[in-house]
């Protein structure tokens, strides 16, 4: 009787604690839900901003105006002269034809800047393009300043005071104007991608630092694949079990944790400053990258070795091939695209990378697009870098769409490792 | 002007030409030494229908004369091109006059670059006097001499060795052995690149800093409260000495990680927790591919949403609660560096909970438990080695970040506890004294070198610690 006693007891108490700890579980559950949500929407609350936020980027206003290539402006002495001929004052004449009214110096100044400095270059490639345009009268869309682009997008708060905002009333009046007049169109920004790095918003583009992100990650690929790989070979398939190749082994592990802004460290130091590769360079850069990334190709390398499985090395030494030739014409073949795959995903983890490129001088203002391993250059995260320390608004918009490139490029990169991983993915 | 910037580009690349030229060449001699050795391979044992009295199959003869034509002459020219440049420059400098030998260190160098300058056809600065003429013409000639010496010296060394290998072939050369202890090597050097990558951190990182050590003494970088580090020019300015005390660095880095962890730690280790026992599979299938890319975002991006997005609502959410919040406040940068870390955490917790035996999980509802109390109660205990691990090394990432902080941190060095002021990180630091153009003597430079030693001695300990948590633990289990 007493055990049945004890056993309702135990019973009544585990009945009572149920609700309870249901609860727990309930909320234990919730917890777990809100983490993994948390996580999930932060990502996508940063896609939707970046692009609320650099959408508009990808398009620039531009204004339509008429302008008259005058043999006054453009022929100073007897010829045309595409170098000296005073592009600027086509411009600042073309606007003085559409706002006749405006007379006073100041004022003028202030009409002239409507317009990006960037007109009157575009009217000397045309001119260049077409001689015979000298001397005719042409409808041109000519791109605007950015103050009148921001004001165009709706990103420039008109109710703020004259002072507190980067455009004055009478431009405001004119921008209306020529809105009325249909005047100002959205068109897609070209300069985005074919200009290197400017001050002025509207002239500035990724071109340069497309170029030296890619110029870096064609000098890392071709120093750190080859390394990589055979450094993975020998630690898979040669190493003896010994001190030097656990030695080998804690290093890799270790540098693959390392900060890398130690590597730029490094880079400065050793390539900068011993070698005397020059500063700011693609190869100094692909240099510390592909230290950076070595350890990256070294582990997915070796995963892919190990994922041969011993049958086939078995099978080849058997029939009389060496060692050597077992890897080389065996093991490496089969395991290339798994290789591949890490190759692929270090490159990604080295365009995105920034940190160590500040050490090495990749962070000046280089309008120039780089056309070698040794010219100067920047790289895109760095781009975004300076771009977004800039206090202008359209550059904040520009660094968003710079993101998004960005992003675009380093999604391509892993899908196109996901992609291969499926295809080569081999049940052995 | 114009034609003077073309002759600098030619100067520049004719360099680059010659070298580019002698690495052709080499390796067309490498292939013409490749198809002579296969020929003499096939000819030593009369044509292809005797190849079985070969040792080793002609192409491993081919390779072997390669090899010998192409390895000992690229180490030779790889020595000419870091050796001729100094040596250039040193006999040039002894054919100076007695007087600008004399000359300090620093006003040498500049003589130096002026004369490289003049004989690249660039634009010197200062005079160019008949002494500046000289030398340059030296320097060309000398240049010139180089490069011819270079070229004659690496292809007599290619022919040399290509033709000593040729006439080694034989039926009972053993071609294959000699060419695959070659290959062995290079696949060692390799290897050893991770060692020699090691070796140069902690050379370059403690050279530096020992150099700077020698100015300021270790305690006071080490205790010191208080972080200054613009010396000025001139030595009877105000602040002209600099402090260098890094307190207030390491407080600040350390505040930051702090707020990362606090965010990282527990959402991280809740969000592996929820996909590996609660999830359903369809959700986890689509929430683990999103956290992953969480993690693939460049951190530079990191940087610039914490730095135009969440620190403005954090300011206005802290004005609207009337808290003075910095704009560059510390809570900002350590939020969404702890967002960064949640794929770090949450993988590694995943793994250290995947690696407990099912049977302890099976154990523990059997006897009635519910999910979270076998989580709590058996699997956590279990898996809390590797997941400490982990988080060891997401400490280590959150030290080591560097552009999140470098946009979002500030660089005033308080020294607070309060995550709404600004703080300043030692990755920081090391970005703002490094960047911009410095000569490499000032204490100032020589200290963001200290800072990166720290910086390297800590995150290796964290990871030292980390990795062999991990690896232990999961020893246990297998």
């Amino acid at each position: 009787m007493k055990g049945a006693e004890a056993r309702k007891e135990t019973r009544r108490k585990v009945e009572q604690s149920l609700g309870r700890r249901r609860r727990k579980e309930l909320s234990f559950r919730i917890l777990g839900v809100g983490a993994t949500a948390l996580g999930v929407t932060f990502l996508l609350v940063f896609f939707a901003s970046l692009i609320a936020q650099g959408a508009s980027a990808f398009m620039q206003t531009y204004v339509s105006l008429d302008v008259e290539f005058s043999r006054e402006h453009l022929v100073p002495d007897g010829e045309p002269d595409l170098q000296f001929g005073d592009f600027d004052a086509l411009v600042r004449g073309a606007l003085r034809a559409q706002f006749p009214d405006v007379t006073g110096r100041s004022e003028r100044r202030e009409l002239a800047r409507l317009v990006s400095v960037g007109a009157a270059y575009q009217l000397r490639d045309a001119l260049a393009d077409k001689p015979e345009l000298l001397g005719t009268r042409l409808a041109v869309f000519l791109p605007a300043s950015s103050e009148v682009d921001m004001l165009f997008k709706g990103k420039i708060d008109r109710s703020l005071p004259e002072e507190q905002r980067r455009i004055s009333d009478l431009q405001l009046e004119w921008t209306d104007r020529l809105v009325a007049e249909g005047r100002l169109e959205r068109r897609f920004n070209r300069a985005l991608f074919t200009n290197g790095d400017s001050r002025e918003p509207e002239l500035a583009g990724i071109r340069g630092a497309l170029m030296g992100s890619f110029y870096m990650l064609l000098a890392t690929i071709l120093i750190s694949f080859p390394i990589g790989t055979a450094a993975a070979v020998y630690l898979e398939e040669f190493a003896p079990r010994n001190r030097w190749s656990d030695l080998v082994e804690v290093n890799i592990n270790n540098l693959a944790a390392v900060p890398s802004i130690v590597f730029g460290l490094l880079g400065l130091a050793v390539f900068i400053n011993w070698a005397a590769i020059p500063r700011s360079s693609p190869l100094v850069g692909g240099l510390v990258l592909s230290l950076l990334t070595l350890p990256v190709i070294i582990i997915a390398s070796r995963a892919a070795i190990k994922a041969v499985p011993p049958s086939i090395r078995e099978a080849a030494l058997g029939l009389g091939a060496s060692k050597m030739q077992v890897v080389s014409h065996h093991v490496l073949p089969l395991a290339l695209p798994g290789m591949l795959t890490g190759a692929i995903i270090g490159m990604s983890r080295a365009l995105g990378e920034s940190a160590p490129l500040l050490m090495i001088g990749m962070v000046a203002f280089i309008v120039d697009i780089p056309a070698g391993f040794t010219d100067p250059a920047t790289a895109l995260p760095v781009q975004i870098y300076l771009w977004a320390d800039s206090p202008e608004r359209a550059f904040a918009e520009r660094t968003s769409a710079a993101i998004i490139v960005l992003l675009g490029f380093l999604l391509a990169m892993n899908l196109a490792a996901v992609i291969m991983r499926k295809r080569v993915e081999r049940q052995w | 002007m114009a034609a003077l910037r073309g002759t600098t580009r030619h100067a520049a690349d004719r360099n680059k030409m010659a070298l580019t030229t002698i690495v052709l060449i080499l390796t067309g001699l490498a292939v013409a030494g490749y198809l002579a050795g296969a020929r003499r391979a096939y000819a030593s044992v009369g044509g292809p229908s005797n190849l079985r009295r070969l040792h080793s199959l002609p192409g491993y003869h081919g390779f072997f004369v390669a090899i010998c034509c192409l390895l000992p002459a690229l180490l030779v020219l790889l020595l000419w091109v870091v050796v001729e440049p100094r040596a250039v420059v040193v006999l040039v400098t002894q054919g100076l006059p007695e007087a600008a030998r004399g000359l300090s260190e620093g006003e040498l160098n500049l003589l130096i670059n002026n004369i490289r300058n003049l004989a690249a056809g660039d634009v010197v600065s200062g005079q160019v006097d008949a002494m500046l003429t000289d030398a340059a013409l030296r320097y060309t000639e000398l240049s010139r001499l180089g490069r011819t010496l270079s070229a004659v010296l690496v292809f007599g060394i290619a022919v040399l060795g290509a033709v000593l290998a040729w006439r080694r072939i034989g039926t009972d050369f053993r071609a294959r052995h000699k060419v695959e202890s070659v290959v062995t090597g290079l696949l060692v050097a390799a290897s050893s690149i991770a060692i020699l990558t090691t070796i140069g951190i902690v050379a370059s990182v403690l050279f530096e800093a020992i150099r700077f050590f020698r100015e300021v003494p270790l305690t006071e970088f080490l205790f010191g409260l208080n972080w200054s580090p613009q010396t000025a020019i001139r030595a009877d300015q105000v602040g002209s000495s600099g402090s260098f005390g890094a307190v207030p660095l390491f407080a600040g880095t350390l505040l930051i990680t702090a707020i990362a962890m606090a965010v990282a730690a527990p959402v991280g280790l809740m969000t592996a927790i929820y996909l590996s026992e609660y999830a359903p599979p369809r959700v986890r299938d689509v929430a683990k591919p999103l956290l992953e890319v969480l993690a693939g975002i460049p951190t530079v991006v990191y940087g610039f949403f914490a730095a135009l997005t969440v620190a403005p609502v954090i300011r206005s959410a802290g004005e609207a609660m009337g808290l003075a919040v910095a704009s560059e406040s510390a809570l900002a940068a350590g939020l969404v560096m702890g967002i960064m870390i949640i794929p770090l955490v949450s993988s590694l917790s995943d793994d250290a909970i995947k690696a407990v035996p099912r049977a302890m999980r099976d154990g523990a509802l059997g006897l009635g438990s519910t999910r979270s109390e076998a989580m709590l109660h058996v699997i956590l205990p279990a898996a809390l080695p590797g997941i400490v691990g982990g988080i060891l090394l997401a400490v280590s990432r959150a030290i080591g970040e560097t552009m999140i902080v470098v946009m979002a941190a500030g660089l005033a060095a308080n020294l607070t506890a309060n995550p709404f002021e600004a703080v300043t990180t030692v990755t920081v630091q090391i970005v703002t004294l490094l960047v911009g153009d410095q000569e490499f003597d000032s204490a100032k430079t020589l200290a963001a070198f200290a800072l990166g030693l720290v910086l390297f001695v800590v995150t290796l300990c964290l990871n030292v610690l980390g990795l062999q948590f991990v690896r232990k633990y999961r020893e246990q289990y297998e």
